[in-house]
């Protein structure tokens, strides 16, 4: 969707402003909301991509005031309610269900080793053929789906050069939305400066962006 | 902004917020906060999350001790001093180097670093003619298991919004100039791959130990905003 999130190329938004000696967390309800949120998705209910395009469809003035982690805990209290770990009645009231009976966390310091090393599947698999090759033009489709994409809009219609394929990924733009993994070839791609952003910018420049095959097209 | 302005804004953004989106609205946090120019922290964000973490604690969704573990990994046992060592062994061991840029995954294993959100990387390596810069514009990807979770400034609007269309002006105010003739090169990280930057081996470094090297790799470098300089003793990373 083109969200607010969708920030590359925007202006407006000041200067980088670095912090010297940051904590890992500055306070501790932002380390707790951080467990939190890999811990509930231990119960496999919803995928990386469900969530950051649950991040994605925050109303756009939220997305800008809260801090990164004040999104985090938005983000877990309408997905464990949307998802069906915790009713609406729950959340809003901190207390579970009278009667209702108590589960056991699939993530624990037992298992805990097993569901961190999980990690991404392998990016290695022969059955799926890429549908582009190393060194080939290619130009990023002028798409604009509603839902979940990695396709961000600076991109779109511009022509770059694949410099390097990644091997098989899942596709986010229907994982997100359970609609399948639909496991395709991920490419590096390489975009001159001056194709993205015009004759302003230095010549010699590129941005690279990992790209899925179904976000490419012949130029 | 003045206070009536942003409370303005506020009450618009939890109106439409509310109409928007039902399943988040709830969640709002009440306004009580004036007089800040950026991202504000309601005071209440303790409290509901403390109020959170009980309610899945007591409908057995997450164990207490799982998520003391995950704290603990991530301010104790992952962050850019794993990523100084991996590019101090580069610096000396060129057999390694090659396999940290033809394989990064598993030449950052040989060092023992394995956690989640580095099962894919890429390491691209700064020459005098080459200067690589890691970004991700549309959430906050990050190579976890060498560089830790990212910095604030790294996920903010500012970098993600410029480091695509103005990467000279961001690595200014970082206090890098890069010269006209040096080729740079972004990287948005859109997919699972997680990309580090191998920096530059600064001169007048050639008797130093691995150990002191690694001492001289910051954060910044290996994100591509700044050089590895020699330093003072007690700089922070």
């Amino acid at each position: 969707m083109n969200g607010v999130h969708d920030m590359g190329g925007q202006q407006g938004m000041g200067a980088v402003q670095s912090e010297k000696d940051e904590p890992v967390f500055h306070e501790a309800w932002e380390g707790r909301i951080y467990a939190l949120n890999r811990a509930m998705r231990a119960w496999r209910k919803w995928s990386l991509d469900t969530d950051r395009h649950a991040l994605e469809l925050m109303n756009p003035i939220d997305y800008l005031r809260m801090s990164y982690y004040e999104r985090w805990v938005v983000r877990l209290q309408a997905q464990a309610v949307a998802h069906g770990l915790v009713t609406k009645e729950e959340m809003d009231t901190g207390k579970p269900a009278a009667g209702s009976e108590k589960a056991t966390p699939p993530f624990t310091l037992a298992t805990s080793s097993r569901w961190l090393s999980r990690g991404i599947a392998s990016s290695h698999d022969p059955a799926v053929r890429p549908l582009f090759r190393v060194g080939q033009r290619v130009r990023a489709r002028n798409i604009h789906p509603t839902g979940h994409t990695r396709l961000p809009r600076y991109a779109r219609g511009k022509i770059g050069v694949i410099i390097r394929d990644h091997g098989v990924y899942i596709f986010p733009d229907t994982n997100a939305h359970f609609q399948g993994e639909k496991r395709q070839h991920v490419y590096s791609v390489r975009f001159a400066a001056r194709e993205l952003w015009g004759e302003r910018t230095s010549p010699r420049d590129s941005v690279h962006l990992d790209m899925w095959d179904d976000y490419l097209e012949r130029p | 902004m003045d206070g009536t302005r942003r409370c303005f804004l506020k009450a618009a953004a939890t109106a439409a917020g509310a109409a928007a989106t039902p399943g988040l609205a709830h969640a709002q946090g009440q306004g009580q906060d004036h007089g800040h120019d950026h991202q504000e922290v309601p005071s209440d964000l303790t409290l509901r999350v403390k109020s959170l973490e009980s309610l899945l604690v007591e409908k057995g969704l997450v164990d207490r001790p799982a998520l003391d573990a995950l704290i603990d990994t991530m301010e104790h046992k992952v962050g850019p001093r794993n990523g100084a060592r991996v590019v101090a062994r580069a610096w000396v061991d060129p057999a390694y180097k090659k396999r940290l840029l033809d394989h990064a995954p598993a030449a950052i294993a040989e060092l023992g670093y394995t956690s989640g959100q580095g099962e894919h990387m890429l390491v691209v390596e700064n020459t005098p003619k080459v200067h690589n810069l890691i970004v991700c514009t549309l959430c906050s990807c990050y190579p976890w298991p060498v560089l830790g979770l990212p910095p604030v400034w790294y996920k903010s609007a500012p970098y993600r919004s410029r480091a695509v269309i103005d990467p000279r002006g961001v690595l200014r105010e970082f206090g890098t100039q890069l010269a006209e003739d040096v080729e740079l090169r972004v990287w948005d990280s859109t997919a699972e791959l997680r990309y580090l930057v191998l920096p530059e081996r600064p001169a007048g470094t050639e008797r130093m130990s691995e150990e002191e090297l690694a001492a001289l790799v910051t954060r910044d470098a290996m994100v591509g905003v700044a050089k590895v300089a020699l330093r003072q003793p007690g700089d922070s990373l």
